[in-house]
């Protein structure tokens, strides 16, 4: 078994060993399912659409609080000591971090099929669109996870970690939601960095090579960010 | 085994290890002795590869840790201070994760493990959380975890803090028993450690090396003088002055004074045998002696030596 691997299997079972998971994937069902039945019994609207709408912003909250403790807690009881100096590379560490909240947000985003199978029993949903949005909520979820363990390199506090990475997200996703401010220059490259204007092309069912790029490059910075973060280690 | 070559750490404008050098030969236990803030635990951070140092440059088996420290890394056993371990795992998980990020080979892992188990006494914890031990057996889980992948070097930063009398005995134990066959270097603040567990001595204090010896020589780089305890019962004002009158003595030191009871230090030249002189100068003065003894320099008298000589070469 490789180091990432290790490390991988070793933060899934202090998710679930602790309440953590738990209460995430609560939190997450009950925002989720309130939306999803309100619209489907108050609206009557059988669609996937609100919920794509909404999840984005759900996960704003979300990735943070699966992050935080990734590096913070390491370096807050010391551990980060045992596991630096074992022989395993920084981008291991990192990448083991990543990988193990990236599989439980997977997870949250999976319970939520089940709502796709209740309006495929009352209505005709486009699967090709939401299986885009399904695709789109990944790239989205793993860019929001890849700044959420940045921002946990940056501090020995978890609150502070949640706030600066849920900070970092909030300007990636408002960065094309006021382009009519700015000048036309500004305002395109603006909203090639939104993490939202991305994620809404892929939802209306156009998977563009370009949408996939940006996501997997935002992933890449920003956990070559942590890592460059964690091997500062200035820890005193 | 290892080699530190003028290692310096600064964190910001306070330079926390000043330009230390020092050789760790192949097998025994070293102590590294100093008060809190000495610079113990950033010495040992760098050695460890855990932080790189502001200058210098430390070799383990000839191999210089800023370009090898993956490869120095499976050759050392690291126990951090504080012990930490991740507090939410039982304690053969814990020993599997290590065992792993230490590249232990899958052939070896399950007997390593028991290994670990046996030789740590862990047999009645083994299923149990990590938070629920007591201190003394979280102390022992970080150690199998330090010392699971068999490293040469055991590296073990302030073993016994915070462990009652009767766990530090056990743990000293342990590391005695494991001095046998590896290097291990030791931190501490307490000298009763260095006294009862290491072979040598380094004793660093603001972040400098006073002294890298072997334990006898430390203690005996001060016994120059000859010091004498004694109780005596007299009924004079001048006792003190009395004793100054023997021209081999160098000089006295009042300890403490009761009614006519004084209890003091007279000290004179190592080469000389004046205990018979005393007796019988003490005895033609018709004072009472209650107590006479050699008195033993401990390594506390050495560092609090060494340790204000250094506050006074700051002060001038």
């Amino acid at each position: 078994m490789n180091n990432i691997s290790s490390i991988t299997k070793k933060e899934l079972r202090s998710y679930f060993y602790s309440p953590a998971a738990y209460i995430i994937l609560g939190f997450f069902l009950l925002v989720t399912g309130w939306i999803f039945g309100s619209h489907l019994f108050l609206m009557k609207v059988a669609s996937l659409r609100n919920l794509f709408g909404i999840i984005p912003l759900i996960f704003m909250f979300l990735a943070p609080a699966l992050t935080m403790r990734a590096i913070a807690e390491e370096r807050e009881s010391g551990t980060i000591e045992l596991i630096c100096t074992s022989p395993v590379k920084d981008n291991e560490i990192i990448l083991g971090k990543f990988y193990s909240s990236f599989v439980i947000l997977a997870i949250a985003a999976t319970i939520t099929i089940f709502y796709g199978i209740i309006v495929s029993f009352i209505g005709s949903p486009d699967w090709g669109t939401i299986i885009a949005g399904y695709i789109g909520l990944l790239l989205l979820g793993g860019a929001y996870l890849a700044i959420g363990i940045f921002g946990s390199t940056i501090s020995k506090n978890q609150i502070i970690s949640f706030i600066a990475s849920f900070f970092i997200i909030l300007l990636f996703y408002l960065s094309d939601k006021f382009l009519y401010l700015m000048p036309g220059w500004l305002s395109s490259i603006l909203r090639f960095i939104s993490l939202d204007y991305h994620f809404q092309n892929i939802a209306r069912g156009v998977i563009d090579t370009r949408d996939i790029i940006y996501y997997l490059s935002i992933i890449i910075l920003f956990l070559y960010f942590a890592k460059q973060s964690l091997t500062e280690r200035k820890y005193e | 085994m290892i080699k530190v070559k003028d290692l310096t750490k600064d964190y910001g404008n306070l330079r926390a290890v000043d330009n230390i050098s020092f050789d760790i030969p192949d097998s025994g236990i070293i102590g590294i002795l100093g008060p809190n803030g000495a610079g113990k635990t950033t010495t040992l951070q760098m050695i460890t590869g855990f932080m790189p140092p502001t200058e210098g440059e430390v070799y383990v088996d000839n191999l210089n840790i800023a370009q090898n420290s993956l490869e120095i890394r499976k050759k050392i056993g690291y126990l951090p201070e504080g012990s930490p371990t991740y507090a939410d795992m039982n304690v053969v998980d814990f020993l599997y994760f290590i065992a792993h990020l230490k590249n232990v080979h899958s052939d070896i892992l399950d007997k390593r493990v028991k290994d670990m188990i046996r030789t740590y006494g862990l047999e009645q914890v083994v299923g149990k959380e990590i938070n629920q031990l007591s201190k003394g057996f979280k102390q022992r889980v970080s150690l199998a975890g330090a010392s699971i992948h068999n490293p040469e070097i055991l590296i073990l930063d302030e073993p016994t803090n915070g462990l009652d009398p009767n766990q530090i005995v056990e743990i000293r134990s342990l590391i005695k028993e494991l001095g046998q066959e590896k290097t291990i270097l030791v931190s501490t603040h307490i000298l009763r450690e260095v006294e009862a567990v290491c072979d040598h001595v380094i004793i660093i204090d603001k972040g400098k090396i006073v002294a890298d010896n072997s334990l006898e020589e430390v203690q005996s780089s001060f016994h120059n003088l000859t010091q004498i305890y004694f109780e005596i019962q007299a009924d004079t004002d001048r006792l003190m002055d009395e004793f100054k009158t023997i021209p081999e003595v160098k000089n006295t030191q009042l300890y403490d004074k009761e009614a006519n009871i004084y209890k003091l230090y007279v000290n004179y030249a190592k080469d000389k045998e004046l205990r018979p002189t005393l007796y019988d100068f003490i005895k033609k003065k018709d004072w009472v002696i209650l107590e006479m003894r050699r008195h033993q320099q401990t390594l506390e008298d050495v560092f609090r030596r060494l340790t204000e000589k250094d506050q006074e070469d700051t002060n001038e």
